[in-house]
């Protein structure tokens, strides 16, 4: 048994870092608006359609599909919040959480609809070739999306310290009131934050495709994962939901080698539900 | 029973008890059908009603009450023989037992707002899990009823006799949703919606009121679980524990209005209207029905935030500003 | 009646109230003074059970209440209001006033008759049917005042009932209160309207940075050059004097 857990780890961490880059998406939105996204799993069923698709009739490499995929989704998140989460929820929590479920149902339920419930994947040999890390054999693809991933991190961390549009989420963030005397079109900045957020989830959905599928329900289990990770890292911290992710990644796996597949997932959610119970400040977080 | 404030309300409820028995004069086996599964569900939505309505303790799990009775009722049929009344108890029971667990929880940790919604789609989803890895639940093939048609099974083979159960049990729980909201208990349950800190400092104990909101709700939750399969006689864990268990029992009173007696119901029975002449238009697509449910979600967040009963209790000469009374 | 002991709260490194000690005796109107941030409502979040102190203790009619949960002592007849109103704004004020008198009448009938009647003791009659949320703010202090008395709680702990009130609602509610003081109630009152302590209270205490400086009578009080600094400044109780010469 014992020869089975390292492997299991390593894969665990491998499939971590992209829980990781959905709870970044995630986590940045609730940091600066403060509202929970209830329709990102489904932003990245939606992404994973896009580069199944790019791949499938244009035959797209998953991996060249990205300066494609991400910027539409970055508009596509901008759109959602500008045009609807924002102006619909008369700025209540319960609402914003409501209304970006009936987002997620109308996302899922179209595509269900126009996509059927087949699960499907696309077929790039070179990705599955093994890469061995201490014993554990990872398709390529897993170990790319493991890096990319975690170079996310410090780019973010970068484009929020250094850059003008950072800083003003910063300032929103922080001070709401404070950031709109200076001049900071607060509405704005939300929806940029938004887009940034769907952006992870767009790369997070190249990253992934390659060794993974899509079906229409792909996106409900990503949500919860994602949330378990934002809260266990503490909501809104970068640094706090790679460190959560990865966990995560390692739980389940090891609830999958013990439990078996189909209980496995088991484990997530009751780390979730304990996680919320006990500590909803998280790791590396503050008191919410 | 009721205070009704307006003609608006009073119009709105004459339309839906003329439906409700037009029904049996239509003899259309569709429109029975379909209102047969809009009462269950209106059932499920008066359980969300309890919590998500009085008390603001907006739940995204309800499912895991809902299926919940309905499996307790279906392996003790199933497994134990037991007879269909008394499984029917013990599924009310075990549904309020695992809702007053739920809150007890929740509530001793002191989770509130958007983290209760997320704990409780998580238990809902422990459960789900659970009912199709384990054997006793059926595992992935459900459980299927024997068919006994007869009185002391639950079973109806005359559809007009079975929606005339139904329509009864909508109109007790109405009744106990009535005496919730003018009872002690539901004007604490509300306070504690209103602001828990003042309700706090007025001598409630708001954690009690909280718990015992949730196994009520479970109650009824469990008694809608039951319904549902009595009437298919059969359940699986995507049946009873999916999300759209959970996401029916909040549209519904959102829509027709939380926190009042008629909204749920009406509510439920206007979103299944909608969805049923969506499905006619568009030949029978699975899931468009639920894309309908989510555009009304959102347009009656945005423009009618008491629902239906609140908009309809703006219009006549008795109209109130924002009446909750129905 | 209340009794409080050698009270102290810490948020982190801040000392909010150190060794706070007062009595309040039965039937009285007692002051608790203070400049800004001095520690007053945390005193009584304190006193009414909503957060726990560090150390010290509250006993209400000899009995050891410290640490007890809010609708525990609320049961043992002492009541908090809160500084920042807090009307349940969906609920007419007939409504909010009932969630009180629920606590000994559980009957709906009995709770709203209640209610009517103590609406309409503290001049809230016509508002009864008004929805908690169209009120203005001394309307808002009053129903803190009007809940809180339909508990039947006997010892009331009032948080700035008068702050932000203009005189003649200053002194509407100055005659209410005395008149429910002689109905057999008991107050410990939190104020900076000085005009109304004077008028009220027998005696007060001063809070100033956690600490109790002073306990007397309220003429004694403004005459007492620690709670003149504390309100003033420092080295105002020196000036003022020198002016007076002057
Ligand atoms: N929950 C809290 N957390 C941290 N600091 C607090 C908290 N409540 C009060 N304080 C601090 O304690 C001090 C006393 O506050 P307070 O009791 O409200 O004063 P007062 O009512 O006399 O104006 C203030 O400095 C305030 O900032
Ligand atoms: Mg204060």
């Amino acid at each position: 048994m014992s020869t089975l857990i390292l492997p299991a780890v390593i894969s665990g961490l491998m499939m971590g870092a992209v829980y990781a880059l959905v709870a970044l998406g995630l986590t940045l939105i609730y940091g600066v608006l403060h509202i929970i996204n209830f329709a990102h799993g489904s932003l990245l069923m939606l992404a994973l359609y896009a580069v199944y698709f790019l791949n499938t009739y244009l035959g797209i490499d998953p991996y060249l599909a990205i300066p494609i995929v991400l910027p539409v989704f970055f508009a596509l998140g901008y759109a959602l919040q500008r045009g609807l989460i924002g102006p619909m929820s008369s700025g209540s929590e319960q609402n914003v959480l409501l209304i970006t479920l009936a987002v997620s149902i109308i996302i899922e339920n179209l595509a269900l609809y126009f996509w059927t419930s087949n699960t499907r994947n696309i077929d790039i040999p070179y990705v599955y070739d093994t890469v061995e890390l201490f014993g554990a054999f990872i398709p390529f693809g897993r170990v790319i999306a493991f890096f990319g991933a975690l170079a996310v991190v410090p780019l973010l961390w970068l484009f929020m310290a250094k850059t003008r549009t950072g800083s003003a989420i910063r300032a929103v963030a922080i001070e709401k009131r404070g950031a709109e005397l200076v001049g900071i079109d607060v509405n704005h900045t939300y929806a940029i934050c938004f887009g940034i957020g769907t952006a992870c989830v767009a790369l997070a959905a190249c990253l992934l495709l390659p060794t993974f599928y899509v079906t229409p329900q792909v996106g409900y289990t990503f949500v919860l994962v994602a949330f378990t990770t934002v809260v266990l890292g503490g909501m809104g911290s970068l640094v706090g939901a790679l460190v959560a992710g990865l966990l995560l990644g390692v739980i389940e796996s090891l609830c999958g080698l013990f439990l078996g597949d189909s209980l496995g997932q088991i484990g997530i959610f009751i780390a979730f539900i304990l996680i919320l119970l006990l500590k909803p400040s998280g790791i590396m977080g503050k008191a919410p | 029973m009721m205070k009704l404030n307006s003609t608006g309300q009073v119009v709105l409820i004459l339309v839906a008890v003329a439906y409700l028995l037009g029904v049996y004069f239509i003899s259309s086996p569709v429109w029975m059908g379909f209102t047969i599964n809009a009462l269950i569900v209106a059932v499920l939505a008066l359980s969300w009603n309890v919590t998500g309505g009085f008390g603001g303790l907006s739940s995204f799990g309800h499912a895991v009450l809902y299926g919940t009775g309905a499996y307790t009722s279906a392996i003790l049929q199933v497994t134990y023989g037991v007879n269909a009344w008394v499984a029917l108890v013990a599924g009310i029971a075990m549904a309020a037992a695992v809702g007053g667990f739920i809150g007890a929880l929740a509530f001793r940790y002191g989770v509130k707002g958007s983290y209760f919604a997320l704990v409780t789609l998580a238990f809902a989803e422990v459960f789900r899990i659970c009912a199709a890895s384990f054997d006793f639940a059926g595992g992935g093939s459900g459980l299927q009823l024997k068919l006994a048609p007869g009185i002391s099974n639950i079973q109806f083979a005359d559809r007009t006799v079975l929606y005339t159960f139904l329509l009864a049990i909508v109109v007790l729980v109405m009744l106990l949703t009535a005496w919730i909201k003018y009872s002690r208990f539901g004007a604490y349950l509300v306070a504690v919606r209103e602001n828990e800190d003042a309700a706090r400092a007025l001598g409630i104990d708001t954690y009690r009121i909280k718990v015992l909101a949730m196994a009520v709700s479970g109650a009824f939750g469990g008694l809608a679980g039951v319904l549902y399969l009595q009437l298919w006689l059969f359940i699986d864990s995507s049946i009873a524990y999916g999300s759209s268990v959970s996401i029916e029992a909040l549209i519904g009173p959102i829509i027709g209005g939380a926190g009042t007696v008629w909204g749920p119901v009406l509510g439920t029975l206007g979103l299944h209207l909608i969805g049923e002449g969506a499905k006619t238009l568009l030949s029978n697509a699975p899931g468009l029905n639920f894309v309908l449910y989510a555009v009304v979600l959102i347009c009656a967040l945005r423009f009618m935030p008491n629902g239906l009963v609140g908009l309809a209790g703006r219009i006549g000469p008795f109209a109130k500003k924002e009446s909750k009374d129905a | 009646m209340l009794e409080v002991e050698n009270l102290s709260k810490s948020f982190g490194g801040l000392k909010a109230v150190s060794n706070a000690t007062l009595q309040v005796p039965e039937g009285s109107i007692v002051g608790l003074l203070g400049p800004n941030g001095a520690g007053k409502t945390t005193c009584f979040t304190m006193i009414a059970g909503f957060t726990k102190p560090d150390s010290g203790s509250v006993r209400l009619r000899g009995k050891d209440i410290t640490g007890l949960a809010p609708h525990h002592i609320c049961n043992l007849g002492m009541i908090r209001t809160f500084q920042i109103v807090q009307p349940f704004a969906g609920l007419t004020v007939e409504e909010n006033i009932a969630v009180g008198a629920y606590l000994h009448h559980h009957e709906r009938k009995e709770a709203m008759a209640v209610a009517r009647d103590v609406g309409k003791r503290l001049g809230m009659g016509t508002l009864l049917d008004r929805p908690a949320s169209a009120l203005t703010i001394a309307g808002r202090k009053r129903l803190e005042l009007a809940r809180a008395l339909a508990t039947g709680a006997k010892l009331l702990l009032l948080d700035e009932v008068m702050a932000g009130l203009i005189p003649t609602e200053i002194n509407e509610i100055v005659g209410i209160i005395r008149q429910i003081r002689d109905e057999g109630h008991t107050f410990l009152m939190i104020e900076h309207v000085m005009q109304a302590v004077m008028s009220l209270a027998e005696t007060a205490y001063v809070l100033n940075q956690g600490v109790m400086i002073a306990h007397g009578t309220p003429r004694d009080l403004v005459r007492d050059p620690a709670v003149v600094e504390a309100y003033l400044g420092h080295g105002a109780a020196q000036r003022l004097q020198e002016d007076d010469h002057a």
